[in-house]
């Protein structure tokens, strides 16, 4: 139905599709897959004419494709529904599914009956009878994201693409969309499928095409594909490898036999968050956290240092119960977070980067003991110094800097405060291979002063490379934990296979 | 270093200075008498000496609403707290029979709640601070009118008159209650780090409570600060005018003192902030006034020039205008 052939798409400085192929066949659900950055979104955009394509063909039914707007694409017969759900959502459902084609009277009137109509008859195909009158605010997340594939399937779609549409659903919510998607496939409408939950494409996917790096590793019938595999082909790894290791993995925490933990935690969760994570982290020690984007890393930290709360579990700090409701009670206790969103979470840009370096430290002194100025001055240029901050002066906004440097501000930020835990979110992404060696420096430099380390990368080696004990986790539950020896690619990589496949039986 | 820091005050004020300057010249020019100051036994008098002494409740409320900008909020009740703090002031003179203690711990007590109930709205309940504060526009102007029953009350206490009218070493006393006000908030915001926390907050909150920083007190108390001022500002204006009237005293006030803000190189937008700055600003907007009005304006049509003057500054603060105009210039200037 569908036929993509060698489509590649540049970027200044990167190559986001080398030569794709893709082939989807009429009334399949097709799922694509890749880890992130692999190039699903750019051939999405493609294929929506978000962007345009450099080299390749696209035919759908037998005719050329070269949508140049997302709306020639929909004339098409493709239609989108994006991660974040894009409805308004102070306009009633009628009002949503039917945005921007309105149908009109004689006078260039709205026809709200007609509206009213239209949308209850798109909804209607999907099994769903709500009040279309009701403001779009006053749904769940899984009913409006329902109504977003109406809009979509109003349009007379052939094609439907959703692109993560179950990130912030529940399972029940899930089971409720696939029931849909199934009857839509059944009315012969193709669907390509994103997701980043294994468990959910082998519940729904009759192919599966797996993206790395901007190329094509391969394109699969879904009962044909062991998990393993699947997984492999994602992180571009050989089977064998995987299956030809030595050591077994551990389950459960061995060994290690300390007196005291300095942070304990037991069953913490929230919902829609993470379920059920016990961790412990000794005094000194490097832990990582793996597992595939979506599988509940950064919750974890989030919940740990009290941007989220927690609605299940318990956290001790040094034997000690402790509520952390907020970050500065997380502070107080000695934790640190450097967050894997620096723009919104971490600089405040138009501060220097001395004022960025000295804020965490201020803030817990309090307004009122304020840091001398040559106090603040040495501390600058001291870190400055030691983490080879490129900066012109000390007195520079942040946000000249370039992603490394700016990093290294946010983790200077922790370091002058001595914290005795620091959760380092994905403090290597978006900085150039340099810097990265050099955030992995001042790892193992913390680990060497005591201080504890809370390590989440999406890159694997990293973890490796840097960690003491690596806690594997897979769709928002702990799947395992390895330490010393066992800390290996290839074992993160089973874990998360295994679990899959326990779950799935 | 220091030459740095300077520079970056520098640029800040530069504007507001130049545009001040412009309008001073103007008058050199066009109205020499402008600059004509006379001595009244031993105190001066004159036009300029009138851009101070009416300048200064402006002033005082650009202080305030500096730290409210800088928060990324803005405060449109401290014309409403003006009026509230100068009624109940008055009226608790006239009741007590001219206790002073009483009126001046009367006002300042209700300016401290309502600017907390305006940083409570904003900052634990979270309401955007233009809808809190036009709450608190309505509902503190209403109280005021339950305070005097509509009708203005007569402020004769020595005192409080001084305080609008009166003159030390010369000088309008009000201009040194706008100095302490300065030096307090210079102190507050640059010996301490709640400038800096003040800053960051309104530059990136999100990041700023990530840092551990007490973003809602910060918050709480910047509206704090401002409704302060609004009330010296309040007592400034009934011992000026001699009368404190629910109708009249400090309407549009607000917008006086958030042009200030402006126009002294504070953004809406938040973060750096710059108090001189919005002294200057403040000076600005009162000399234009006070050069239309000689120059025989209408002062019913003062709005428009005030206008004319936010326009200005929004477009020079527009990077999409100054491409333009760079464009005009057929030379394209980096901005910065």
């Amino acid at each position: 139905m569908l036929e993509l052939r060698g489509i590649s798409k540049t970027f200044p400085g990167v190559k986001a599709l080398d030569g794709v192929d893709f082939t989807l066949r009429t009334g399949e659900i097709h799922a694509l897959m890749g880890e992130n950055g692999a190039g699903k979104s750019t051939l999405i955009k493609i294929l929506t004419g978000v962007y345009s394509c450099d080299e390749g063909s696209m035919v759908l039914d037998g005719r050329p494709l070269n949508p140049d707007s997302p709306r020639t694409a929909e004339h098409a017969g493709i239609s989108t529904v994006y991660q974040e759900v894009n409805l308004v959502p102070d306009l009633s459902v009628a009002e949503n599914i039917m945005l921007g084609r309105e149908p009109t009277g004689p006078l260039g009137g709205i026809r709200w009956r007609a509206i009213r109509e239209r949308a209850e008859k798109a909804l209607d195909r999907l099994g769903l009878s709500i009040d279309v009158q009701r403001n779009v605010s006053t749904f769940s997340i899984a009913i409006k994201q329902m109504v977003a594939v109406a809009r979509a399937l109003d349009l007379d779609a052939r094609l439907l693409i959703l692109d993560e549409p179950t990130s912030s659903l529940d399972d029940d919510e899930v089971d409720q969309l696939f029931t849909v998607l199934r009857q839509l496939q059944r009315g012969g409408l193709s669907i390509i499928f994103i997701t980043h939950f294994l468990d959910q494409v082998y519940k729904i996917s009759d192919r599966i095409t797996v993206l790395r790096n901007g190329r094509q590793v391969g394109e699969y019938a879904t009962p044909d594909l062991p998990r393993l595999e699947l997984i492999a082909a994602m992180m571009g790894r050989e089977v064998q490898e995987i299956e030809h290791l030595g050591g077994t993995i551990t389950m459960a925490d061995r060994g290690r036999e300390q007196a005291e933990p300095f942070l304990k935690v037991r069953g913490l969760g929230a919902p829609g968050r993470v379920e059920d994570i016990d961790m412990e982290v000794n005094r000194g020690e490097v832990v990582g956290l793996a597992g595939l984007l979506g599988s509940g890393r950064t919750e974890t930290a989030r919940l740990i240092f009290g941007v989220e709360r927690a609605a299940s579990g318990t956290i001790e700090v040094e034997g000690e119960h402790v509520r952390i409701r907020s970050p500065r009670d997380a502070i107080r206790r000695g934790i640190a977070f450097c967050s894997e969103d620096r723009k919104v979470e971490g600089i405040i840009p138009t501060l220097s980067v001395r004022e960025n370096l000295i804020l965490a430290l201020q803030g817990s002194r309090g307004p009122m003991r304020r840091l001398p100025r040559e106090e603040q001055e040495t501390l600058a240029t001291h870190y400055i110094q030691a983490l080879g901050i490129k900066t012109p002066t000390p007195e520079t906004p942040i946000e000249n800097l370039s992603g490394g440097n700016q990093q290294k501000v946010l983790v200077a930020r922790w370091l002058c405060m001595s914290p005795q835990l620091t959760i380092l979110d994905e403090p290597t992404r978006g900085i150039d291979v340099g810097a990265k060696a050099e955030i992995e420096k001042l790892v193992a430099g913390l680990r060497e002063e005591g201080t504890s380390v809370l390590f989440i990368s999406s890159e694997l080696e990293e973890v490796v490379r840097s960690c003491e004990r690596v806690l594997v986790l897979c769709d928002r539950r702990k799947a395992g934990e390895l330490s010393g020896e066992e800390i290996s690619e290839q074992n993160i990589m089973r874990t998360i296979a295994e679990y899959h496949e326990d779950t799935a039986r | 270093m220091k030459t740095l820091l300077a520079n970056a005050i520098h640029s800040r004020i530069i504007w507001p200075l130049a545009g001040l300057g412009v309008l001073l010249l103007f008058n050199l020019l066009a109205d020499i008498e402008f600059y004509r100051i006379e001595i009244l036994e031993g105190d001066l008098y004159g036009p300029l000496i009138t851009v101070l002494k009416q300048g200064s409740k402006i002033m005082l409320l650009a202080l305030g609403m500096t730290l409210v900008i800088a928060t990324k909020g803005v405060d449109l009740s401290v014309g409403s707290v003006m009026a509230v703090v100068g009624v109940l002031a008055a009226f608790l003179l006239r009741e007590t029979g001219g206790n002073l203690a009483a009126a001046l711990a009367g006002g300042i007590g209700v300016a401290v709640i309502l600017g907390a109930f305006n940083g409570g709205m904003v900052a634990l309940v979270k309401i955007q601070p233009i809808v809190a504060t036009l709450i608190m526009m309505v509902l503190a102007r209403g109280v005021a009118f339950l305070i005097t029953g509509g009708l203005p009350i007569k402020v004769t206490d020595p005192a409080i008159r001084q305080l609008g009218q009166g003159h030390l070493l010369g000088l309008p006393l009000s201009l040194f209650v706008v100095a302490a006000f300065f030096l307090i908030s210079v102190i507050l915001t640059r010996r301490t780090a709640l400038g800096l926390f003040i800053e960051s907050v309104g530059d990136n909150e999100t990041a700023s409570r990530f840092c551990g920083l007490p973003t809602r007190l910060v918050k709480v108390m910047v509206y704090v600060f401002c409704a302060v001022c609004a009330c010296a500002a309040g007592l400034v204006s009934i011992g000026f005018s001699g009368i404190a009237d629910a109708d009249k005293l400090g309407v549009l006030y607000e917008l006086d003192a958030i042009t200030a803000v402006v126009v002294g190189g504070t953004a809406l937008t938040g973060g750096r902030f710059s108090l001189a700055g919005s002294l200057v600003g403040a000076l600005l907007i009162k000399t234009m006034e006070i050069t239309l009005i000689r120059q025989g304006m209408n002062p019913a049509y003062m709005p428009v020039p005030k206008a004319l003057i936010i326009v200005a500054v929004c477009l020079l603060l527009s990077e999409a205008f100054r491409t333009q105009l760079a464009g005009l210039f057929g030379r394209r200037k980096v901005s910065a």
